[in-house]
């Protein structure tokens, strides 16, 4: 095997796949992007299809709207797809709940940065922020790729959107 | 193998065995692609004829031949070089029409298969909005009939006929696919009825390879009175087809995968309904007379040719087209049959590993589709190709199909007639490492042992 195909397929990108985090979605959650608001929370699903090789991830978010910004309180999805893009929802899963908005929103813009790379190595504060998420890197270099590595954050934003916690695209 | 571009000879003189080692080699040679090699050298296993097919240099040549020495506008203009384009272009008509038994007023040229099968569906729109007058009524529809397809249908001869029903108000049916791939001949009694008025199907399909009783089901739409619409895009290029003798009154292929170049398919029509068709594309080069009223129609092809032509990938189709005349379809034939089980093999040894499609080299191509317990069809690719195999991953635009059988995705290695026995090898040897690289072991997990 390959060095590229190594680092395509790093460890810790076939364990996220292998055993999934955050996969499952709660009771009464519907397929499509139906929000829910509450006293203080507001909720969304999107799903998200990648046309090109039928790949779909159905994902929730749970957001907390009662202090000063927003805090993505829980994530939730199902989907089935290649390791590649049912590692990187799984590792956005552990990205993003409890953050609140402003750090959802760069880290979601540095793993998209990352996915433009080509394969370039990451600034060591990249690497910090992306955590398991920098594994990902050598997707880059695999242009076909990166669509899968980007479908669960694509749902993210959308749901994010659907919600009303965000009322513009990468707010 | 020779670059001149001679017309076909009337049929096929070469009997059907296989090619002989040397000529294998030979026909290799012929394709410079297949002697590029890929990341950190790798040299290249092209097994994605299905979805493309590489070109040899003898339409390469003729594209660009065309170019370099007769590029004039075709069918207009007074000028020797107007003359020898437009002899090169209907030139090319002739020699595919040929290549499929066809006569050159039987064959439109269209941008590919897709808007060969469009055409005929936005034809009998028009028809059914009254255009084509009383001639064009045989392909009007409207609520109460039906055009029925399968449940195989690559998206190309499937979302046309969802739209014209949806545009008419017919109703679209289909027959199913059975376990092992193949369309459900059976229900053919059933579910074509006298309120048939298209039945569309392919010959071969792109997924399972499974090839198509095409005589059972032209019997039946005769019966009923239906007209027959046959995807050929996966059979002309691999097998000997005769389409009058067939019996279909229209068929669709593409250039792309009959190692011609993109740009340009076929569309074939019985003389006489493509006579009695109105025109889709309207404008320049289709016509007899224009006033500001009105406008007469010129006959079959040029009614349904439109605009500018494709005209050097046309000429350089012809060049494909009798590429593999010479080679002898019969043989090509042969050959790729012998791929199939081949392939067939490869598969079936690897454990883990479950085909899409019949597993026995009976009435199918060498397209073989398969699943790999536990790995996503996405990632078989990515593995093969790290060793340099190249197969197509995904749904192969038959979702419907993919559906049927349960799977998002699956993997497609499929053959050409430059395809040897050690791609296949190289192929079963990468494919045999895709569970392990996983981490997954080589037991099946259905219980097959290893």
């Amino acid at each position: 095997m390959s060095s590229a195909m190594e680092q395509l397929y790093q460890q810790v990108i076939l364990d996220h796949a292998k055993h999934p985090h955050g996969r499952g979605l709660p009771e009464g959650v519907s397929a499509v992007g139906v929000a829910a608001a509450d006293h203080g929370t507001c909720a969304a699903t999107s799903h998200q299809v990648n046309p090109t090789c039928g790949d779909e991830v159905t994902l929730h978010v749970d957001v907390d709207t009662t202090g000063d910004v927003p805090v993505v309180r829980d994530v939730a999805w199902e989907g089935q797809g290649c390791s590649i893009s049912q590692a990187s929802t799984s590792v956005l899963h552990d990205l993003v709940v409890g953050q609140d908005l402003p750090a959802v929103d760069r880290v979601a813009a540095t793993f998209r940065e990352m996915m433009q790379s080509q394969g370039a190595s990451l600034s060591p504060d990249a690497e910090e922020l992306l955590g398991d998420a920098a594994a990902f890197v050598g997707v880059s270099r695999y242009a076909a790729r990166v669509k899968c590595a980007q479908l669960g954050w694509v749902a993210l934003n959308d749901a994010l959107i659907l919600s009303g916690a965000r009322t513009t695209e990468d707010a | 193998m020779t670059s001149t571009l001679e017309p076909l000879l009337p049929g096929d003189t070469t009997d059907g065995s296989p090619l002989s080692a040397a000529e294998l080699v030979a026909v290799r040679a012929d394709f410079p692609l297949l002697g590029r090699t890929l990341r950190d050298g790798r040299p290249l296993v092209y097994l994605d004829s299905g979805a493309t097919s590489q070109k040899p240099d003898v339409v390469l040549d003729a594209e660009q031949d065309f170019y370099v020495r007769r590029n004039a506008a075709v069918h207009r203009g007074a000028h020797q070089l107007a003359e020898e384009a437009t002899e090169a272009f209907e030139g090319a008509r002739a020699r595919v029409a040929g290549f499929v038994g066809a006569s050159p007023g039987e064959l439109v040229w269209t941008s590919n298969a897709t808007a060969a099968i469009n055409l005929v569906a936005y034809a009998m729109s028009n028809a059914s909005l009254g255009r084509g007058g009383e001639a064009a009524r045989r392909f009007a529809l409207g609520a109460g009939d039906e055009i029925v397809v399968t449940e195989a249908e690559h998206h190309a001869n499937l979302v046309p006929w969802q739209e014209l029903a949806a545009r008419t108000g017919a109703t679209l049916r289909w027959l199913g696919v059975d376990d092992d791939g193949r369309i459900r001949t059976d229900q053919l009694a059933t579910v074509v009825t006298e309120r048939t008025r298209v039945l569309a199907f392919t010959h071969a399909s792109n997924v399972t390879g499974a090839i198509t009783p095409v005589e059972a089901f032209v019997a039946r739409a005769r019966e009923v009175g239906a007209l027959t619409v046959l995807d050929a895009c996966q059979s002309v290029p691999h097998l000997p087809v005769d389409l009058p003798a067939l019996g279909v009154d229209f068929a669709a292929f593409s250039g792309h995968k009959m190692y011609g170049p993109t740009g340009v398919g076929a569309l074939y029509g019985r003389r006489e309904l493509l006579e009695a068709m109105p025109p889709v594309t309207t404008g320049g080069s289709m016509v007899e007379v224009v006033t500001m009223e009105a406008t007469t129609y010129a006959p079959p092809p040029q009614r349904f040719e439109a605009g500018t032509q494709m005209v050097s990938q046309a000429v350089a189709l012809g060049a494909a087209a009798q590429y593999l005349a010479e080679l002898g379809m019969p043989g090509v034939a042969a050959h790729e049959h012998h791929l199939a089980g081949a392939l067939l093999d490869a598969v079936a040894s690897v454990p883990g590993v479950r085909v899409v499609g019949p597993t026995e080299n009976v009435d199918r191509l060498a397209a073989v589709s398969f699943v790999v317990d536990g790995v996503h069809a996405h990632d078989v690719g990515q593995v093969l190709d790290d060793a340099g195999v190249a197969v197509r991953v995904g749904h192969h635009c038959a979702q419907p199909l993919h559906r049927r059988f349960g799977v998002a995705a699956t993997a497609r290695a499929s053959a050409g007639v430059y395809t040897t026995d050690d791609d296949v090898a190289a192929f079963r040897e990468a494919l045999a490492g895709v569970r392990t690289f996983f981490g997954l072991d080589g037991t099946a997990t259905d219980g097959r042992p290893a």
